[in-house]
C-alpha cells in the first residue's frame, strides 16, 4: 500500500452504506427494546435484558466492522478457503455438540452466548464462491464451473439441513442471483424457475388433473399459434410433459418430503387451513399486530400486541411486528425503503468493482440480504410461509448481527480499495 | 464489467418488485383492513365487571337490618395451572379430590385460557387461610364480591332473599343481568331490586398473552364506575320486630303493626320465620330445600298471603258501614235474647251470652252477635232492593276498607283475600231470591270471608284515623334523599264519615278498659282500643285474633295479631298485642311476668301429619292446619261443645 491510499482511506469508504447499516442497527435496537420491554429494567443498557445484550452486540459489531476496514482486503481473499473449512467443521461439530433449541440443533454454547455456525456459513460460502468463480472469470461460463460453484453452495446447505434448519438452508439458494449475474443461468431458466414456483402453488391449490388439463389447453393454444415452426411445437410439447410430471411430483414431494409442520405452514399461507389458535397462531397474531398499527402506529412502547407477548419470537424472527404495530404503515415503509436503498446500493457497488471476486461477492451479499428481507417480512405479513430466519441487522441476536455485519463490511473493505486492488 | 452487465437491472427490478409487493400487502393490512385493530383490542382487553355494593336496609331508627359482607370467589385459568399441591388446595377450601377434578373439568370445558369460577362464596375465614398459600397455586385467583348479612337475623319474609339469576331473569332483563349475577327473589329484595342492585361498573384491563392482568387500558378512559345500590330506610322498628318475633316463636301466625298516620309498617312478623342468614352462602341450596319441605311453611308470607275469616273484629266494619248507609245510628238498640233467630225463627245464630237491650257501643264492647245479625238483615233485606243488589252495595263498602283486594304493599306476592260477589251466592242458591238469612254468618265475620292479617291491621289503622288510611308499606325512604314513593303518601278514604267512628271507638275502648272482652290486656297509662276475635276453624283449634290501636287520641300504632290454632283470642293474641303496644309507646312491659313467660314458652305448632299435604294443595291460600291439642290448653277443649258453625266465640269474661 502506498501513502496516497492511506491518506484518503476514510474518503474511500462508502459512508452511505455504513449509514444505512447503522440506521438499521438502531431501528433494531429500539424495537427489541419495545418487543421485550420489561418495566422492572427499563434502561436500554440493562444487561439482564435482551435489549441490554443487543447494545453489546451492536457495540461489538461496530468494533468488528472497524477491524475489518483496517485489515488488508487481500487478507480476506487469502484466508477464504481456510475460513470455509473452519465453518464447515463447525457445522459438523454443531450436529454433535450443539445445543438443541426449538427442535434445531443449531447453536454451540460459548460461555453465556450461543454461536450459530449457519449464520457464518452464508458468509464463507459467499467468499468461497467469489474466490472460485474469480479463478474462472476469464473463461466463458460453462457447466463444469457451474457444477463446482453449485457444490460450494450445496455442501453447507446439506449440513444445515441436517440440523434441521430449513430456513437457513433456503437462504443459500438466494445465491442463484450470483450465478445469474455471472451468466451461468439464463433468463429462461429464471422464468422457468418462477413458473415452477407458480405451478407448485397451483398444484397445491387446484386438483392436479384439472391443472394438467388447463396446461394442456394452454399448450394446444400455443402450438396452434406457433404452428408454422415445428421446433416451437415440439418445445411446447416437451414443456407440457415436463410440467405434468412436475405437477404429479409436487403432490408426492409435498406429502413425503416436507415435514408436517412445514406442510401446515404452507397450508395456512395458501388459505387451505384455518387454525388461528394452533398452527396459524404466530401468523395470525403477527398480522393482528401489524394490521392494528394502521397509518401511524401506536407509538413507541405502546404496542399492546408487542408488550403483552402475543407474538412469539417477537424480538428475533417476528421483530417486524413491533415495527408494524408501533410505527404503523409509515414506519414500515420507511424500513422497507432503507432495505431497498441498501440492496440497490450494494448492486451498484458490485458493478463498480474492478475484480470479479469483489463483484461476485457483492452480489452474494445482496442476494443473502434480499432473501432474508423478503422471507422474514413476507412471513410476518402472510405472503410466504413461516420460515424462521432473522431480519438482517434488526432481529435480536449476536451471531446474526455479527455475521451480517462482517458480510457487509468485507464488501465495504473491498470497495474502499477497488482502485488499488489489482489482479490477485 | 462483463457481458452480463445489463442483468443488474433485472436483479434490481426483482428487488424493487418484491419491495412493492410487501408495501402493497402492508397497505392492505394496515390501511384498508380495519379488523386487525379490533382483534388486537380483543386480544388485550378484558372487561372486568366491578360489582356494586347492594343497597343496605336500615330500620326506622337508622339501625342496620341488612348489610353486605365480603366473600371471595376462587377463579381458575386451567392453562396456567402447573405443578400445584392439589391436596393442600383441597384441604384449604374443604373439597375432596373428586370435587377438585370435576371443578377443573368444568373450568376447562368453559375455556382453558380464560378464568372461570372454581369455588364460589368462600368465607373470609377460609380466604384468610387460603391467601397465605395462594402464591403456590399458579393459575388460581381470588375475586371478591359481597353477600347479604343480617345482624339481627330478623324479618326474613319482609326482607326476602337474593339468588343467582336464572335464564328467564336474564331474558326478561334485556341483557342487564349476566350469568352469575344476583337478583332479589322475594320480599323487599325483589320489589326494590332495581334500586338496590346499583349499577355495574366495567374496568378495561389489559392482559398479556398468558391472560395475566397488565394494567388499565388508556388510563381508565373507557372504564365506568360501579354505582352502589340505593340504601333503603324501612319503616320497621327493629326492637319491636325482635320482640314480636320472640313472642311468636313456635306459633303459627302473623303480627302486623302499622303507624296509622303514615301507613308505615312497624312490625311485620310471619311465623314460623327463619334466619335470613341461612339464605346466604354455600349452604343456601340445602337450607332452601329444608324450608320448602318444612310442613309449617316458613317461606309462606302469612301477613299478606294467608287469609282467614276475620271473626268478631269484622263487627267494627259492619257497624261503620251500617251507620254510613243510614241503617242504624249510635242509639239504635236491638234486643239480644242470647241469639239471633232467622229463617222464620227456625235457625239461630247464638250469642255466648245474653246482653238484653244492646246499643251500638255495647254491641262492640260485648261483641254481640245478635246485634250484627239484625244489622246485616237490615242491610240486605230492608233497603227496598233485591238481595243480591243490596249485598253488592254492602260489599262495595267493604272494598273501600281495603278488604277483598290487594292493598298494594311494597312486597311481592300479596293476596287480596276474598269477599265474595253476589253472583257467588246466586250461583250457590240457584236464583237471586236469597236474603240475609242465607249468609248471615258474614255479619260476624265468618263464613266465606277471607281477610289477610295486613288487611285487618289496616282496618285498625282506618279506625284509628277515623276514616282513612295510607297504603301500608315497608320502605319509608329511598336513597340518600329518603324519597317516599308517591303511592304511599296518598290519603285513601274508607268511605265512612268521621263522626260514625266515635261510638265504635268508644266500644273498643270499653272492651279493653271497662271490663269488655279484652279486659285482660289493659295497659296502665295507655288508652288502647281493641277487639278480640276468635276465628272459627272447622279443622281444629280456633285461631286467636286481637286487633287494637293506641292511644285512643292521636293513635301511634294499629296492630293485628293472629295466632293460629290458639283458641280464644284474649288468651294469646291479646297479650302479645298488648306487650307490643306498650313496648312501642312506653318502651316497657308491665304485663305480669308469668303471662309473658307463658307466651314465650308456648309451643302451638301443629304436630306433623301426612294428611295435611293434600289439604294444602286444595286451597293453599287458606291455612288449614291439622287439629292440635296443645297440652297447655285443657280449658279450651271443654268449651268446645258450645261452639257452633258460623258463630263467633265471644265470652263476657275470661279466666
Amino acid at each position: 500500500m502506498n501513502k496516497l491510499q492511506n491518506k484518503s482511506f476514510l474518503g474511500r469508504i462508502d459512508w452511505i452504506t455504513i449509514g444505512l447499516w447503522f440506521l438499521l442497527c438502531l431501528i433494531g435496537w429500539f424495537n427489541i427494546h419495545a418487543a421485550v420491554f420489561d418495566p422492572e429494567h427499563p434502561g436500554l443498557f440493562n444487561l439482564q435484558t435482551n435489549y441490554g445484550k443487543q447494545t453489546i452486540f451492536i457495540f461489538t459489531a461496530v468494533i468488528i466492522g472497524f477491524c475489518i476496514l483496517i485489515i488488508d482486503s487481500r487478507f480476506f481473499i487469502s484466508i477464504t478457503p481456510i475460513l470455509y473449512i473452519i465453518v464447515i467443521l463447525l457445522l459438523i461439530a454443531v450436529l454433535i455438540i450443539g445445543r438443541n433449541v426449538g427442535g434445531n440443533q443449531a447453536w454451540i454454547p460459548i460461555g453465556s452466548f450461543r454461536l450459530q455456525p449457519s449464520e457464518f456459513g452464508k458468509l464463507v460460502t459467499c467468499l468461497l464462491l467469489a474466490y472460485y468463480l474469480n479463478t474462472q472469470a476469464n473463461k466463458t461460463p460453462n457447466k463444469q464451473t457451474l457444477f463446482i460453484g453449485a457444490c460450494i453452495v450445496l455442501f453447507p446447505v446439506g449440513l444445515v439441513m441436517l440440523q434441521p434448519d430449513t430456513g437457513s438452508a433456503l437462504a443459500f439458494f438466494s445465491l442463484i442471483f450470483v450465478f445469474y449475474r455471472e451468466g451461468f443461468v439464463s433468463n429462461l431458466f429464471l422464468i422457468l424457475g418462477a413458473l415452477a414456483i407458480l405451478l407448485f402453488v397451483l398444484a397445491l391449490l387446484i386438483n392436479q388433473w384439472i391443472l394438467i388439463g388447463i396446461i394442456a389447453l394452454t399448450s394446444l393454444f400455443f402450438m396452434f399459434l406457433f404452428r408454422k415452426r415445428r421446433k416451437n411445437i415440439i418445445n411446447t410439447g416437451l414443456l407440457f410433459i415436463t410440467a405434468s410430471i412436475y405437477i404429479l411430483g409436487v403432490d408426492f414431494a409435498y406429502e413425503q418430503v416436507l415435514q408436517p409442520h412445514q406442510r401446515n405452514r404452507i397450508d395456512i399461507i395458501l388459505g387451505k387451513m384455518d387454525d388461528p389458535r394452533g398452527q396459524g397462531y404466530n401468523l395470525n397474531q403477527s398480522k393482528i399486530a401489524i394490521g392494528s398499527g394502521q397509518l401511524f402506529g401506536k407509538g413507541y412502547l405502546q404496542g399492546t400486541q408487542t408488550k403483552y407477548n402475543f407474538v412469539p419470537e417477537q424480538s428475533t424472527d417476528f421483530i417486524f411486528c413491533t415495527i408494524g404495530e408501533e410505527w404503523g404503515f409509515v414506519g414500515s415503509v420507511f424500513v422497507i425503503c432503507i432495505y431497498l436503498i441498501l440492496l440497490l446500493r450494494i448492486v451498484n457497488i458490485a458493478e463498480r468493482q474492478r475484480t470479479p471476486f469483489a463483484r461476485i461477492y457483492a452480489y452474494g451479499v445482496a442476494s443473502i440480504l434480499f432473501f432474508h428481507f423478503f422471507i422474514n417480512i413476507g412471513m410476518t405479513i402472510g405472503i410466504v410461509p413461516v420460515i424462521g430466519i432473522p431480519l438482517p441487522f434488526i432481529s435480536y441476536g449476536g451471531s446474526s448481527l455479527w455475521s451480517f455485519t462482517i458480510l457487509l463490511f468485507i464488501l465495504l473493505r473491498f470497495d474502499s480499495t477497488r482502485k488499488g486492488l489489482g489482479q490477485i | 464489467m462483463n457481458s452480463f452487465f445489463e442483468r443488474k437491472f433485472v436483479i434490481q427490478g426483482i428487488f424493487i418488485t418484491i419491495a412493492l409487493v410487501i408495501v402493497a400487502r402492508l397497505f392492505y393490512l394496515q390501511i384498508i383492513d380495519d379488523s386487525f385493530l379490533l382483534s388486537a383490542n380483543n386480544n388485550v382487553l378484558r372487561k372486568v365487571t366491578v360489582y356494586p355494593a347492594r343497597g343496605i336496609i336500615l330500620d326506622r331508627n337508622g339501625k342496620v337490618i341488612v348489610q353486605n359482607e365480603p366473600v371471595y370467589d376462587l377463579l381458575v385459568t386451567p392453562r396456567e395451572v402447573k405443578d400445584i399441591d392439589t391436596a393442600l388446595l383441597c384441604q384449604l377450601i374443604h373439597i375432596d379430590m373428586a370435587g377438585f377434578k370435576t371443578r377443573m373439568a368444568k373450568a376447562r370445558a368453559y375455556s382453558p385460557y380464560r378464568a372461570s369460577q372454581f369455588e364460589k362464596l368462600i368465607s373470609s375465614e377460609t380466604y384468610a387461610r387460603l391467601q397465605e398459600h395462594l402464591h403456590k397455586f399458579r393459575g388460581f385467583y381470588v375475586q371478591n364480591r359481597t353477600v347479604r348479612s343480617y345482624p339481627d337475623s330478623i324479618a326474613a319474609q319482609f326482607l326476602g332473599y337474593i339468588q343467582e339469576v336464572n335464564d328467564k331473569d336474564i331474558e326478561r332483563s334485556n341483557g342487564f343481568y349476566k350469568p352469575g349475577d344476583y337478583i332479589g327473589a322475594s320480599g323487599v329484595e325483589r320489589s326494590y331490586e332495581e334500586l338496590l342492585r346499583g349499577k355495574r361498573g366495567i374496568k378495561n384491563l389489559m392482559v398479556d398473552a398468558l391472560n395475566r392482568p397488565k394494567g388499565v387500558f388508556m388510563e381508565g378512559k373507557y372504564d365506568t364506575l360501579a354505582v352502589s345500590g340505593d340504601g333503603l330506610v324501612s319503616s320497621l322498628d327493629i326492637e319491636l320486630q325482635v320482640l314480636a318475633e320472640q313472642l311468636m316463636k313456635n306459633k303459627l301466625g302473623s303480627v302486623v303493626a302499622i303507624e296509622p298516620s303514615s301507613g308505615e309498617i312497624l312490625t311485620f312478623v310471619s311465623s314460623p320465620s327463619y334466619d335470613p342468614n341461612l339464605m346466604v352462602g354455600k349452604d343456601r341450596g340445602n337450607n332452601y330445600m329444608d324450608m320448602l319441605n318444612d310442613p309449617n311453611k316458613p317461606m309462606f308470607i302469612r301477613p299478606i298471603q294467608a287469609s282467614y275469616p276475620p271473626g268478631s273484629v269484622f263487627k267494627v266494619v259492619a257497624a261503620l258501614t251500617a251507620q254510613q248507609a243510614g241503617l242504624i245510628d249510635q242509639n239504635t238498640i236491638f234486643n239480644c235474647p242470647g241469639g239471633y233467630r232467622y229463617g222464620g225463627g227456625r235457625a239461630i245464630m247464638r250469642c255466648t251470652h245474653v246482653d238484653g237491650p244492646t246499643n251500638l257501643i255495647k254491641s262492640i264492647q260485648m261483641s254481640c252477635n245478635t246485634y250484627y245479625g239484625y244489622v246485616y238483615a237490615k242491610m240486605i233485606d230492608s233497603r227496598g232492593l233485591p238481595g243480591p243488589k243490596a249485598y253488592d252495595l254492602w260489599r262495595e263498602g267493604l272494598l273501600k276498607f281495603g278488604l277483598g283486594r290487594r292493598l298494594g304493599i311494597d312486597l311481592p306476592g300479596e293476596k287480596g283475600g276474598f269477599v265474595p260477589e253476589s253472583s257467588f251466592y246466586t250461583k250457590r242458591y240457584g236464583n237471586e231470591k236469597w236474603r240475609s238469612g242465607y249468609n248471615i254468618s258474614l255479619s260476624i265475620g265468618q263464613g266465606e270471608l277471607g281477610i289477610t292479617p295486613l288487611q285487618m291491621a289496616n282496618v285498625m289503622a282506618i279506625v284509628a284515623n277515623r276514616g282513612f288510611y295510607y297504603r301500608p308499606h315497608l320502605i319509608k325512604g329511598i336513597g340518600e334523599k329518603k324519597i317516599v314513593k308517591q303511592e304511599f303518601t296518598e290519603k285513601i278514604s274508607a268511605g265512612v264519615d268521621a263522626k260514625y267512628y266515635a261510638p265504635v271507638i268508644e266500644g273498643m275502648s270499653r272492651a279493653v278498659n271497662m271490663g269488655g272482652t279484652a279486659a285482660s290486656v289493659r295497659i296502665p297509662g295507655i288508652e288502647m282500643c281493641g277487639k278480640t276475635g276468635t276465628v272459627q276453624n272447622p279443622h281444629g283449634q280456633n285461631h286467636a285474633v286481637f286487633f287494637a290501636f293506641a292511644p285512643r287520641e292521636n293513635p301511634k300504632i294499629a296492630i293485628a295479631v293472629f295466632v293460629e290454632n290458639a283458641g280464644y283470642g284474649g288468651t294469646w293474641a291479646g297479650p302479645i298485642a298488648s306487650m307490643l303496644v306498650e313496648k312501642y309507646l312506653h318502651d316497657t312491659i308491665t304485663l305480669p311476668k308469668y303471662i309473658q313467660d307463658r307466651i314465650y314458652n308456648a309451643n302451638l305448632l301443629p304436630e306433623v301429619e301426612k294428611k295435611k299435604d293434600s289439604a294444602m294443595k286444595k286451597n293453599p291460600t287458606i291455612i288449614k292446619k291439622v287439629p292440635v291439642n296443645s297440652p297447655k290448653q285443657t280449658s279450651q277443649s271443654t268449651e268446645k261443645q258450645e261452639l257452633l258453625v258460623h258463630h263467633s266465640q265471644v265470652r263476657r269474661t275470661h279466666e
